[in-house]
């Protein structure tokens, strides 16, 4: 029997089993940013110990960074952070792509960016949304700061191994139906919990079909499915997109990309599970509650609690109907909104701003609404500026800005103000996420967040644009 | 590195309702805006335990009858969402020493660990059973063996609990922590980086 890419790459990478039965993993490329790194490299000093590797480990700064004026915070808890990573990347030897670089962003979009992200690799970064780069077709995850500190001193990590589940989806797209609707849908089937001690590979014709792009933003939200990391086998669209980036070794790139392809799933690879969708069932979807997995089609009404399957399910209901302060049974097309965010690791790159302003022009956003557009990296941006984007969503009303995480977490000065309702791009509706301890999130497409901050409420944006043609994935 | 095994935790315990508890709802993320986890244990569960104007709301770790309380019940997936190590830290930092539930999020599970912070899972009718004798009886002492992978209290209480082989292990030998293991294959991990061509 043949073998997945993840067991591929866990082989390639371990080195050994430690006393308690975890296996010791090398970690080939580690990143890290402002927030969960400072406490690390605290560690490394107590212990004397020095960056085993530090030409593997990259840093950036995106969480704290202010989308306006972002080299001077005002607040100096945030310049404190932003020095602390100066020191850090200075004293341990350590690459920082600062904000002067020209190359800062969020370090998931920074990292392929670069071609830093590879296929056949491993990636770890103190940051559950690394799941990323598993779009390149690396086994990539999110680790805590203490484990930071793991791979900073050895370039290791201890591990248990990963079951694997396969989920095909297959068949055809509708119009205005996104990659973000897909890994939203598949959240909502399989549950905010269900990708516990698996990681996803994502297969079939749908995932064939996306840009590298979509590809980072389907297995991006695999943590919110439970699942540690999601990768797509890498394919000839992986190495074109790769070819010429800035740390991808072009000496023999023919050698290179044939190495990188040997890595996906053999034909007869084993999988400990198997989940097949229809494409063709999926269709715009939004999220009504305080869980990733609390997914509707924007058609659909929000659920009932009177409706709930066991009781557990009616408090959930019941608990996520009253922070949201949504009526049950009602549509969620037409919930109005105060905010819109475009942006974030999941949807802040270049062609989520190509694809929302093909449909913009000649619209406005509603009145009332605060509509904000955040480039993912400074390059993203500056790719933006030579297409002229930004000139199309200013004049439709939205608000251009520069690069960072910005209202996705709420660790800058952009943040909800009491229960104001943001219709976001971004990855989690939890309670009090975009900086409020009431604010309220709903998920969705970048082109439905356009469609509702122009609708001044939740809408139907295959109405509102009137879509009639396929979307990006071709 | 010689560390102090934990064969078992023992103490009050206090139950948060609510499924799908994130590491956000632990600690939110503007606390994070530190260079140290000093101090963290004061904003555990803040948004929750405060109402937009500061002031105390009904969640259980505002009850007094819960304040001496040092194991955490919870129900499934207990700290899913963000990787912040800054949530267990949180935790604690606030008093904690163990945490029941129905089931965990992975990334928060190796934290705790590594915190030297037993996290065990519970049935649902179990930690129903936990809930309901901490609530009747607040000063119900509960132990966590992580040895025998039971939970009992002292009212009588005696239910099995699961926990990773690997989890159990590094908590009863005391190297929860795994550095100097990590650091002792340093021949073997320069062999693999000589082996992988992009390293």
């Amino acid at each position: 029997m043949g073998k997945s890419l993840f067991q591929k790459v866990w082989d390639a990478h371990t080195v050994g089993t430690i006393a308690d039965g975890r296996t010791q993993l090398f970690i080939g490329t580690h990143l890290i940013h402002e927030v969960t790194s400072p406490q690390a490299f605290g560690m490394l000093r107590d212990l004397r110990l020095k960056v085993k590797f530090p030409q593997r480990t990259f840093a950036t700064v995106d969480h704290i960074v202010p989308t306006i004026n972002q080299d001077a915070p005002q607040d100096p808890l945030a310049a404190e952070m932003m020095q602390a990573l100066r020191k850090n990347a200075d004293d341990f030897g350590v690459t920082y792509f600062d904000l002067a670089s020209g190359k800062q962003g969020i370090v998931h979009v920074v990292g392929p960016e670069q071609g830093i992200t590879q296929p056949g690799t491993t990636i770890a970064c103190g940051d559950s949304h690394t799941a990323t780069h598993g779009a390149f077709g690396a086994i990539a995850f999110g680790i805590g700061t203490t484990q930071v500190r793991d791979v900073l001193a050895t370039q290791t990590l201890a591990l248990e191994e990963l079951k694997v589940r396969r989920i095909e989806v297959n068949g055809d797209l509708a119009p205005g139906v996104y990659a973000k609707d897909v890994i939203l849908h598949i959240i909502r089937k399989l549950g905010a919990k269900g990708g516990i001690g698996y990681a996803y590979e994502y297969a079939g014709d749908i995932f064939d079909r996306m840009s590298m792009e979509e590809r980072m933003t389907v297995c991006n939200m695999s943590i919110e499915g439970g699942a540690r990391c999601g990768y797509v086998n890498p394919d000839a669209k992986t190495v074109a997109y790769l070819n010429g980036r800035p740390y991808v070794d072009m000496s023999d790139f023919n050698a290179t990309a044939a190495r990188w392809l040997s890595f996906a799933s053999d034909a007869d690879a084993h999988f400990d599970d198997i989940v097949r969708i229809n494409a063709a069932d999926i269709e715009p979807t939004v999220t009504w509650g305080i869980s990733p997995d609390h997914g509707i089609f924007i058609s659909e009404n929000i659920p009932d609690p009177a409706k709930a399957n066991t009781a557990l399910e009616k408090a959930s209901i019941e608990e996520a109907l009253a922070y949201m302060k949504l009526e049950a049974g009602t549509p969620i097309k037409g919930v109005k909104i105060n905010v819109a965010f475009i942006g974030s690791c999941t949807n802040g790159r270049i062609s989520d701003f190509r694809e929302v302003a093909k449909y913009i022009q000649g619209h406005h956003v509603a009145s009332g609404v605060q509509a904000l557009v955040v480039p993912g990296s400074q390059i993203v941006a500056i790719q933006c500026e030579q297409e002229g984007l930004p000139e199309i969503f200013r004049a439709a009303g939205f608000e251009w800005r520069g690069a960072g995480c910005s209202m996705c977490l709420a660790m800058n000065p952009d943040k909800l103000v009491g229960d104001q309702l943001c219709a976001s791009s971004s990855n989690r509706n939890f309670k009090g996420r975009q900086g409020s301890s009431t604010g309220r999130t709903i998920l969705m497409s970048p082109v439905m967040v356009a469609a509702a901050a122009i609708n001044g409420s939740i809408a139907d944006a295959r109405e509102i644009f009137h879509m009639d043609a396929p979307a990006t994935i071709a | 590195m010689a560390l102090e095994p934990v064969p078992s935790v023992t103490g009050l315990a206090v139950f948060i309702p609510g499924a799908d508890i994130d590491t956000d709802r632990i600690i939110p993320a503007r606390f994070m805006k530190c260079v140290t986890f000093d101090g963290l244990g004061e904003f555990a569960f803040y948004d929750v335990r405060f109402d937009e104007h500061g002031v105390k709301t009904k969640h259980p770790l505002n009850d007094p009858r819960f304040s001496k309380a040092s194991i955490l019940v919870a129900g499934v997936n207990f700290g899913c969402g963000s990787s912040r190590e800054h949530a267990p830290q949180s935790l604690r930092k606030y008093g904690f020493n163990g945490v029941i539930a129905e089931s965990f999020a992975e990334i928060f599970y190796g934290n705790s660990t590594t915190l030297a912070m037993p996290c065990v899972m519970a049935s649902p009718e179990d930690i129903v059973a936990i809930r309901d004798a901490v609530e009747a009886d607040p000063e119900t002492e509960i132990t966590i063996d992580v040895k025998a992978l039971r939970v009992r209290t002292s009212g009588g209480l005696d239910i099995a609990v699961t926990m990773p082989d690997s989890a159990r292990e590094a908590l009863l030998s005391g190297r929860w922590d795994p550095i100097q293991e990590l650091l002792d294959n340093d021949a073997a991990i320069d062999a693999k980086a000589a082996e992988l061509q992009y390293v």
